[in-house]
């Protein structure tokens, strides 16, 4: 390594010498997007939630449409009639959640982790107006990726299970549904970056992600089939924003309407942020 | 310039930074001395906004450094602990840094330039040596071509090179009228260093002053010669008003540094050392000549700004004195 003399040093560069320069959201932004798109990490989680996705709509819509009219298919078949969106989505998103969800703590903790947060904030301040750029950037990257996901889904699946069942996006409710799975899996990667603002740190905030998608769910269907637990129940933030991808509800938690659950995902998220932002703009860095 | 006025800090029971304040002044090299934990790198964090403090402010040309809109226009910062994503390439860092200040990416590969690292612009960070690393945080704060730099242990761990490098860049840039403060444990490269000095120790202010004032305060300067003549120059040197004494370690220069005598060639030279108090090295040199005395090593002892240091943090040493001061350890 060549030691460059410090006589080499050349003053301020033509760029620099411009007076009073005005920089606002835009130019945040913009440093969000080259953060987000300039570690792997990002690719290898979209990767992943393009995989499981797609490759899961493809297997479940498969193995319903390869043992059609099989041994002990006969309920299965029954709900692919009655509500095919529910076979097409009912796995693949759920768990593709977790990789949009792993990208949206990532973006956070990983500024803690490796002290970028430190250059970040000489850089910005103003931590809510960073905060704000990161979300930002966040929230149309992933709007982009999994409306493409959830089209992208619904096509495969729907192609797969045409020999049996024909699912169209103009049957009623069925449009809603598939913009909704992409609406659904931005939020709830929201949902998992609130939890790294405030948590900062990876494995717990991935944790907690987890045990909201997969946990409560397991734990709700033990509980006691009362109009107050369900009630409860349909609040929850993966119960709640649910709805918006359902075509025919039904079960227990029937309690909010497709745009009524979403928007109560949607509040507790800025609840969550709220909390994070708070936290945020008090904590030492 | 940069103004720190009782500024305090607390971490649960310990006061880290304690009612500090002191300014920093333009065109020259301000070192920022204090034993480990003395509060050093947590006054530069308060200064720069990433942590709040309990009570007080600082300023930087008179603004929060929260306030100034484009932060890294004014202010350049290296901070001690790592603030780089080890996996991102040393541009896409420098990058987005720039971007948040408005600046064209260009100045990114300028940077890149001025320390040195553009062969490896688009290798990650987190394969960097330490002393790449250093020189990446040292292009991000001379990103915005800031008029106030603020380097927290810039040369800790680095090889000499570095070690000279870096000194040369903040003598150069100090020359350019620019605001350098530099924390640093290490007192002789302070001495060589620092136009002036900031000394700090449990974060309560020890001395404020110029370099050469804080090394005079201490209990005496001393000088070191070989000769092989050590009989006459000591009566010489007492006739002046000095006094000369036989150095008890024939080799070695006092400072443990003999083994890297031994590296150098040096310790085949036999002649005595006298350690002198109350004459200056100039003296010596003309009290020699004179008398046609042969010197054959004649050093002012920088460890007597170790000495000075060491006086003046002597109360302050956070695991100097362990009965002294059991709580901190419980606290910590």
């Amino acid at each position: 390594m060549s030691a460059a003399p410090a006589a080499s040093y050349s003053p301020a560069g033509p760029a620099v010498a411009s007076q009073r320069h005005r920089v606002g959201f835009g130019h945040y932004m913009l440093a969000e997007w080259t953060k987000i798109r300039s570690v792997r990490s990002t690719f290898w989680t979209l990767i992943v939630a393009i995989v499981v996705v797609v490759g899961f709509t493809a297997l479940i819509t498969w193995v319903t449409a390869a043992n059609w009219n099989g041994p002990r298919a006969a309920p299965r078949d029954a709900r692919a009639i009655a509500d095919p969106t529910a076979i097409i989505f009912g796995v693949a998103i759920y768990l593709g959640q977790l990789a949009i969800a792993v990208l949206g703590v990532l973006v956070v903790t990983t500024e803690y982790s490796t002290g970028v947060i430190r250059a970040s904030l000489l850089a910005v301040p103003r931590r809510i107006t960073m905060l704000a750029a990161k979300v930002t950037v966040f929230t149309l990257v992933m709007f982009v990726l999994a409306e493409i996901l959830a089209f992208g889904s619904f096509f495969v699946g729907a192609a797969i299970l045409h020999s049996h069942v024909s699912v169209s996006l103009s049957d009623t409710g069925v449009l809603r549904a598939t913009f909704g799975a992409g609406l659904y899996l931005v939020t709830f990667g929201l949902f998992a970056m609130a939890i790294g603002v405030l948590l900062r740190h990876t494995a717990g905030a991935i944790s907690i992600a987890v045990a909201v998608a997969f946990v409560l769910p397991i734990l709700a269907g033990l509980l006691p089939d009362t109009s107050l637990w369900n009630h409860l129940v349909g609040y929850l933030p993966v119960q709640a924003g649910s709805q918006v991808i359902t075509v025919h509800p039904t079960g227990d938690a029937i309690v909010l309407s497709a745009w009524e659950g979403y928007g109560v995902l949607c509040i507790w998220v800025a609840v969550l942020f709220g909390f994070g932002a708070y936290l945020f703009s008090r904590r030492d860095a | 310039m940069i103004e720190v006025r009782d500024l305090t800090k607390r971490f649960g029971e310990k006061l880290a930074v304690d009612h500090l304040s002191f300014s920093v002044q333009p065109g020259r090299v301000t070192g920022f001395l204090g034993p480990n934990g003395a509060g050093k790198s947590t006054t530069m964090r308060l200064i720069l906004g990433l942590d709040r403090p309990a009570s007080g402010t600082a300023t930087i040309n008179g603004v929060p450094y929260a306030q100034i809109p484009t932060p890294l226009r004014t202010v350049g910062a290296l901070l001690e602990a790592k603030s780089v994503h080890t996996g991102r390439t040393a541009r896409n860092h420098l990058l987005f840094l720039a971007q948040t200040q408005g600046l064209p990416s260009s100045r990114a590969d300028e940077v890149l330039r001025l320390v040195g690292l553009s062969d490896v612009a688009g290798k990650r960070a987190g394969a960097f040596s330490l002393g790449m690393g250093q020189r990446l945080g040292v292009a991000a704060a001379m990103l915005g071509d800031p008029q106030v730099l603020l380097l927290d242990e810039p040369v800790n761990g680095l090889d000499p090179e570095g070690v000279l490098w870096i000194r040369n860049l903040m003598k150069a840039l100090a020359g350019e009228g620019r605001t350098i403060l530099v924390s640093s444990h290490l007192m002789n490269e302070m001495a060589v260093t620092a136009d002036h000095l900031i000394v700090i120790g449990r974060g309560r202010l020890l001395a404020d002053a110029a370099t050469e004032e804080v090394i005079a305060r201490s209990s005496g300067q001393t000088v070191r010669v070989r000769t092989p003549d050590p009989d006459r120059l000591t009566a010489l040197i007492a006739a002046d008003g000095g006094k000369a004494v036989p150095s008890a370690t024939g080799n070695g220069n006092g400072n443990g540094n003999a083994a890297a005598e031994a590296a150098a060639g040096q310790p085949s030279d036999r002649a005595p050392v006298l350690t002198v108090t109350g004459v200056a090295a100039a003296r010596i040199g003309e009290l020699a000549a004179q008398s046609g005395v042969v010197l054959h090593e004649l050093t002012p002892q920088l460890a007597s700004l170790e000495e000075a240091f060491l006086e003046l943090t002597a109360d302050s040493l956070e695991y100097g004195h362990l009965d002294a001061q059991p709580a901190d350890w419980s606290s910590r």
